[in-house]
């Protein structure tokens, strides 16, 4: 069967809406801290978004927010136009239904084995015979590569293969919005790029929109379309296109991604001069 | 007055711990029709609550049984009533230490095993997974577990007594050389179905609901570390137990007083 | 682990859990005598109740026929009033009297009901009335001073205190 139209690449469609926009939202979690102060952010639909910054700045507690699950302190974190209310059970059970997230080390249920793991969303949710479910299941651990593992108890696969595992999961329900949190660190270089090429494949076969929250900028680079860079106070300090980034004169940003050791990020804790510490008072 | 101020503060935290607690425990029942639609859960909680404790619990009864038949037999042959042996274990057995003890030991193996499992599954981001999949976490892995508990206890319970009045029949009439036939029809006079069983198995059922809640709360409210998990195993321990003791007194009291 | 191994095990165990109950219940206790058995209620009145409980049993001729279920003072007569259920299987006649016995030496009181000649029986709500109250231990001892003081010496009855009134609480 050959077809006429080849039906246009999802990266050259015009950016046109918001899936999903942070209006001004300061949160912390609890009364005396803040962990994020007046951010801004909107990540375009189908898209790869990534999120980078520094341990501490805030990064995945924008995805928990995404996921409603907590309530922010001042803003909105809209989706799709329509703000989180994080008291409206109904509103929070229809956003997580269309979402997927991947946790850092995978977050697998481990009393059950990988197969039962990634059939676990689509027992709770759908009337499925078992039949179908066995075809889905054995379809999402293709796609990541790990149809062979199905029997496997989640105590006898590598990290690397429990994340792989994860993404199965988060994907049983094909959703559209994606969100992985750190999914490249810890892994090795092969599986690191698995991991970043199962993250575009995705994307782009099933028109979902990825948020990616990692500090590894060159993996994020190779696959992402827009990127933000956060600072630890909780601030946006950049955000635009890979190339854009990349050229940045921003001194914040520039260490940032070159990965200089001293800059506006300084290298040393704050401390008296070395002198006085070591108790000398002329040099030697 | 810093110390009146202290007072205060302890009071107004201990306050704050009951209503969470309560609240806890209010949504923990709400979830229970919903999670009951798919009994397996709940199953193979009583599974592993109830079956994988059976050792600990028979053991346990035995000696118990072996040893109360020894000392009451001491003490009842000075008044020449060796004969009530088996009543009195029995009426101790089935009032008071089946109950007690079952408990005291369900809170040791499985109430801890719960509060390590739910805190480790906290601290593995499962339950986080799980909401974020649109699935409650109380229903899914906290209902079936409290159920499986309530469940589990009355039966260990009974066994235990059971078992208990076995090892003393053993140590009685086997050992000692009393009558087998008075050994059983002077506990059969004595002891009164509904009152000192009945009483006996609803204690049993009260202490499940403590101990297998306090487990849940605890692996629940846990840390997400492994010293958070230790110190959450610990306090359900030591909750469940102070709790069972000081209910096992308010319904003695209850159901026990003489009129 | 299968789903159908863990049912089938958690099936046991509530079986054997089950048979524990049973075992405790019959053998073990007095699950035997008739619990919601027909009954009928009859009225007895003593002078001294004596350590007479609510529950404990009715005898006749050592045979548990009923169990007492209140016990009640009259506020004219001062008499202890017991109410009996007594098993509809077995009729008394009216000249049927009652009398509180203790079990062994030391045991447990209960009703003794000895039957009597007469060929009406009693009806659901009669009273029996013919009673013997409970023996009360203090005047017992008090009695057989008393015997003994007389029979030493006549008029050198010692400050013989007269049987004291009988005080009822004998736990």
């Amino acid at each position: 069967m050959s077809s006429e139209h080849t039906l246009p690449n999802i990266r050259d469609l015009p950016a046109t809406d918001k899936l999903i926009e942070f209006d001004h939202v300061n949160f912390g979690y609890d009364p005396t801290s803040t962990v994020l102060r007046d951010i801004s952010a909107s990540f375009q639909r189908g898209k790869v978004t990534a999120i980078l910054g520094g341990s501490g700045c805030g990064k995945t507690t924008l995805l928990r927010l995404i996921g409603g699950v907590h309530p922010v302190r001042q803003g909105a974190v809209r989706i799709n136009g329509e703000a989180i209310d994080t008291r409206n059970a109904e509103q929070l059970y229809k956003l997580r239904r269309r979402l997927g997230m991947l946790f850092q080390f995978g977050a697998l249920f481990t009393d059950l084995s990988v197969f039962e793991n990634v059939a676990f969303p689509l027992r709770e949710h759908t009337d499925l015979d078992e039949t179908m479910i066995r075809d889905i299941v054995l379809m999402k651990l293709n796609a990541v590569g790990l149809r062979g593992a199905a029997p496997l108890r989640i105590s006898q696969i590598s990290g690397g293969m429990a994340r792989r595992v994860a993404l199965a999961r988060a994907i049983a329900l094909d959703p559209e919005l994606l969100l992985y949190d750190e999914p490249f660190t810890g892994l090795d270089p092969i599986a690191m790029g698995v991991t970043a090429n199962l993250i575009r494949k995705l994307n782009d076969a099933t028109g979902a929109t990825s948020l990616v929250v990692s500090h590894d900028v060159q993996e994020c680079f190779e696959i992402c379309d827009y990127a933000y860079i956060m600072a630890a106070p909780g601030v946006v300090i950049a955000h635009g296109r890979p190339e854009e980034l990349n050229a940045s004169e921003d001194p914040q940003v520039r260490q940032f991604i070159r990965g200089e050791p001293d800059g506006p990020v300084k290298f040393h804790y704050p401390a008296p001069p070395l002198a006085q510490d070591l108790g000398l008072s002329g040099g030697r | 007055m810093e110390w009146i101020a202290a007072l205060g503060r302890f009071a107004l935290d201990i306050l704050r711990s009951l209503g969470h607690h309560a609240a806890f425990f209010w949504e923990l029942l709400r979830t229970l029709p919903v999670s009951l639609r798919r009994p397996y859960f709940a199953i193979a909680q009583v599974h592993a609550l109830g079956n994988l404790s059976l050792l600990v619990i028979l053991s346990s009864g035995l000696a118990v049984g072996f040893v109360l038949a020894l000392q009451t037999y001491y003490a009842l042959a000075t008044y020449g009533a060796a004969d009530s042996v088996g009543l009195v274990v029995n009426l101790s057995l089935v009032r008071e230490l089946g109950p007690v003890v079952t408990a005291l030991l369900f809170a040791g193996r499985a109430g801890t095993s719960l509060t390590a499992e739910i805190g480790l599954m906290k601290a593995g981001e499962q339950l986080s997974a799980m909401e974020l999949m649109a699935v409650d976490p109380k229903s899914r892995v906290l209902a079936p577990r409290f159920v499986g508990g309530i469940v589990a206890m009355p039966l260990l319970a009974l066994l235990f007594s059971a078992i208990g009045i076995l090892g003393a029949y053993v140590v009685a009439v086997l050992l000692i050389g009393l009558d087998p036939g008075n050994f059983w029809s002077i506990m059969e006079s004595g002891v009164d179905v509904r009152r000192d069983l009945g009483n006996g198995i609803i204690k049993s059922i009260v202490f499940g609901v403590i101990c297998s809640f306090v487990a849940v709360y605890q692996g629940f409210e846990a840390k997400a570390t492994p010293e958070g998990v230790a110190r959450a195993t610990t306090r359900t321990v030591v909750i469940s137990s102070l709790t069972v003791l000081a209910m096992d007194f308010v319904l003695t009291a209850l159901m026990f007083s003489t009129r | 682990m299968s789903k159908r191994s863990t049912e089938v095990l958690v099936g046991l165990f509530v079986l054997l859990g089950i048979a524990a109950l049973v075992f405790l219940a019959l053998r073990a206790a007095n699950l035997s005598s008739f619990n919601g058995a027909d009954t009928y209620t009859l009225t007895a009145k003593f002078d001294n109740i004596g350590g007479l409980k609510v529950r404990s049993p009715v005898r006749s001729a050592g045979v548990v026929v009923g169990r007492v279920t209140s016990i009640t003072l009259d506020p004219k007569s001062y008499q202890g009033v017991a109410k009996l259920d007594i098993e509809k299987s077995v009729q008394f006649p009216t000249d049927s009297s009652a009398r509180i016995l203790t079990s062994g030496l030391l045991g447990d009181q209960y009703i003794g009901l000895e039957a009597g000649g007469d060929e009406k029986m009693f009806a659901p709500g009669d009273t029996i009335k013919s009673t013997q109250s409970a023996v009360v231990l203090e005047s017992l001892i008090s009695q057989f001073l008393f015997n003994k003081a007389a029979d030493a010496g006549g008029p050198t009855a010692p400050a013989a205190n007269p049987p004291p009134a009988p005080s009822g609480a004998k736990k």
